[in-house]
């Protein structure tokens, strides 16, 4: 069944997006993640252009992390304090990347930067969880516990000025690596279309040290926040979200994303690591090859004024 | 008696310019392009007839066609992708000043046997001859139809079944009945279009005519463009919204556990 999207202008197949939604949505709710830095380059690849794209995908992200926020509100795991803090930051930093979105838009550099910085984000980011969780593995082959723990180890960070305390996530730190994390997961997020969950949550526990247990909770709210206002703000300065589309993957994110939780929950943890740690790596890859292979096309239109 | 000879020589004076033997009279299937939410693309007909004009004067075929179908016109970017350490970035960029989005050159034989190149330039019939004015630094101008970036684009467009030139499309059903059918694909632009038509005896125009139609988005599609152009910040923020209820409602259907 074919359905035309008023603001992509082009037809698509409804069973086809909604499938796409329920695999994104299924692999976010196993992982804990917003699916963006998946969702992004499927769309691209069925021939939505990448600006409508990111800015669409916003949306879809904020509504598979406000179901995520519910439940994790429910079991009171998450550190609204924190989050807040986080907020007042991401929400400059969205604000800035919707900016230098619209300036790389208008020197037909933004499709090159959205793929530069997947490249980049993507296989350092999934390198490393590949290594961690490895070792990860590893050690529990051995029989020793799966986890270090590194209780009052503390960094360069925590000896900076304007210290905040946590009382949720019991922690004890400056408040200038809380807004920088902030500001960049706001600028990434609206660059990328993605909520960066994949990336907010290593950061919080290896720069913050925030507890397992209140991790994944306040990292949903901060992603659902700066994707929420993502949303607003492309609407708003670049008209380029795709209502249509959006509510389609939304409907199949949240239904894929349940099913995808059960069987998280059953997964351990450092195996879940891998793999998630393996696909974000070959989403990179892929970025990457295409970067480097000569295209197809070595020519491509855009609309300056009109369509 | 005097008074009626000045009318009739106004009158002559007035409708016939160089002494025209034909008119043509055409139809079109509709006027009218919905582009609806299961919208997949349309194929017009049209149909039309050579007349002699006056009644009385003598046709002479055979005779070609050539219907030319132009979209609104749009400023569009031509970028050419260039290796730059290593990997590959839009270098080089041309703009394409207000040229049609859709152009359909329709004929019954290759324009170029239909007329001397001399006269498809003058009226811009055919893909190679229609004005495609470039932005060159502080000019505007078409340029020699090789130039890579007009080639590019022509073929970009042909593509995406935007731009086409068929020799086939037009059909002789007697040799003076005619029909047409003109392809709007599924990604069709909205707005209106013009449809001119040119009738060829021995090489040159003895006549032509033209018509018009419209793309429009309805329903819903046209509801939901407009308020993302219009509204920006509350068709935002009714997404949001959108997201959230939707969010919302998925964890009210499945807390079960």
């Amino acid at each position: 069944m074919q359905i035309y999207l008023p603001i992509a202008d082009l037809p698509v197949n409804v069973f086809l997006v909604l499938g796409m939604g329920l695999a994104v949505g299924y692999i976010s709710g196993m992982f804990g993640i917003g699916g963006g830095f998946l969702m992004t380059p499927l769309l691209i690849f069925i021939g939505i252009s990448p600006a409508v794209a990111v800015a669409t995908v916003s949306s879809h992200i904020a509504a598979s992390s406000f179901t995520g926020a519910i439940s994790y509100w429910r079991k009171r795991a998450l550190d609204i304090a924190l989050a807040m803090m986080l907020l007042s930051a991401g929400i400059v930093g969205t604000a800035t990347g919707v900016w230098l979105f619209t300036e790389l838009r208008a020197l037909d550099q933004l499709d090159l930067m959205i793929g530069l910085s997947y490249v980049t984000l993507l296989t350092i980011v999934g390198g490393m969880m590949i290594y961690e969780s490895l070792r990860a593995v590893m050690r529990t082959r051995r029989g020793m516990p799966a986890t270090l723990r590194r209780p009052g180890s503390h960094t360069w960070l925590h000896g900076l000025p304007f210290k905040l305390r946590f009382k949720r996530s019991k922690i004890y730190v400056s408040a200038i690596p809380v807004w920088a994390i902030g500001f960049v997961i706001g600028i990434v997020g609206a660059i990328m279309g993605i909520g960066g969950g994949f990336l907010l949550v290593p950061m919080l526990i290896y720069f913050l040290r925030v507890p397992t247990a209140t991790v994944i909770g306040t990292s949903m709210v901060l992603t659902l926040v700066t994707m929420a206002s993502a949303t607003v703000m492309h609407a708003a300065t670049n008209h380029l979200v795709d209502a249509v589309l959006a509510l389609i993957l939304m409907v199949g994110g949240v239904i894929g994303a349940q099913f995808g939780a059960r069987t998280g929950q059953k997964m351990r943890g450092e195996r879940l690591r891998l793999l998630l740690g393996l696909l974000v790596f070959a989403v990179g890859c892929r970025f990457a090859f295409e970067l480097v292979v000569p295209p197809d096309d070595l020519y491509s239109l855009r609309y300056v004024t009109g369509g | 008696m005097r008074r009626f000879a000045v009318l009739t020589l106004l009158v002559i004076a007035c409708s016939a310019q160089p002494a025209v033997a034909e008119r043509l009279v055409v139809s079109l299937s509709n006027h009218r392009v919905a582009v609806t939410s299961n919208f997949i693309g349309e194929q017009l007909v049209l149909f039309g007839t050579v007349e002699p004009d006056p009644v009385s004067s003598p046709l002479r075929p055979p005779y070609d066609l050539v219907v030319t179908v132009t979209g609104p016109r749009h400023t569009l970017r031509t970028r050419r992708k260039q290796r730059i350490l290593g990997i590959w970035v839009n270098a080089d960029s041309r703009e394409f000043v207000r040229v049609p989005s859709y152009l359909a050159v329709l004929s019954n034989r290759p324009v170029n046997t239909i007329a001397s190149q001399d006269t498809l330039r003058r009226l811009q019939i055919g893909l190679d001859n229609f004005l495609l004015p470039q932005r060159i630094g502080a000019d505007v101008a078409d340029t020699v139809r090789d130039d890579p970036f007009r080639r590019a684009f022509v073929r970009l467009q042909s593509q995406q079944g935007f731009y086409r030139e068929s020799s086939t499309a037009v059909t002789f059903l007697t040799p003076t009945v005619f029909r047409t059918a003109i392809p709007m694909p599924a990604a069709v632009p909205t707005g209106n279009y013009t449809i001119d038509v040119e009738l060829f005896a021995g090489g040159t125009v003895v006549t032509r005519t033209n018509s018009a139609l419209e793309v429009i988005k309805t329903g819903f599609e046209q509801y939901v463009a407009d308020a993302a152009r219009d509204y920006g910040l509350l068709y935002g923020m009714a997404t949001a919204l959108m997201a959230l209820l939707i969010g919302w409602f998925a964890s009210v259907v499945f807390a079960r556990d």
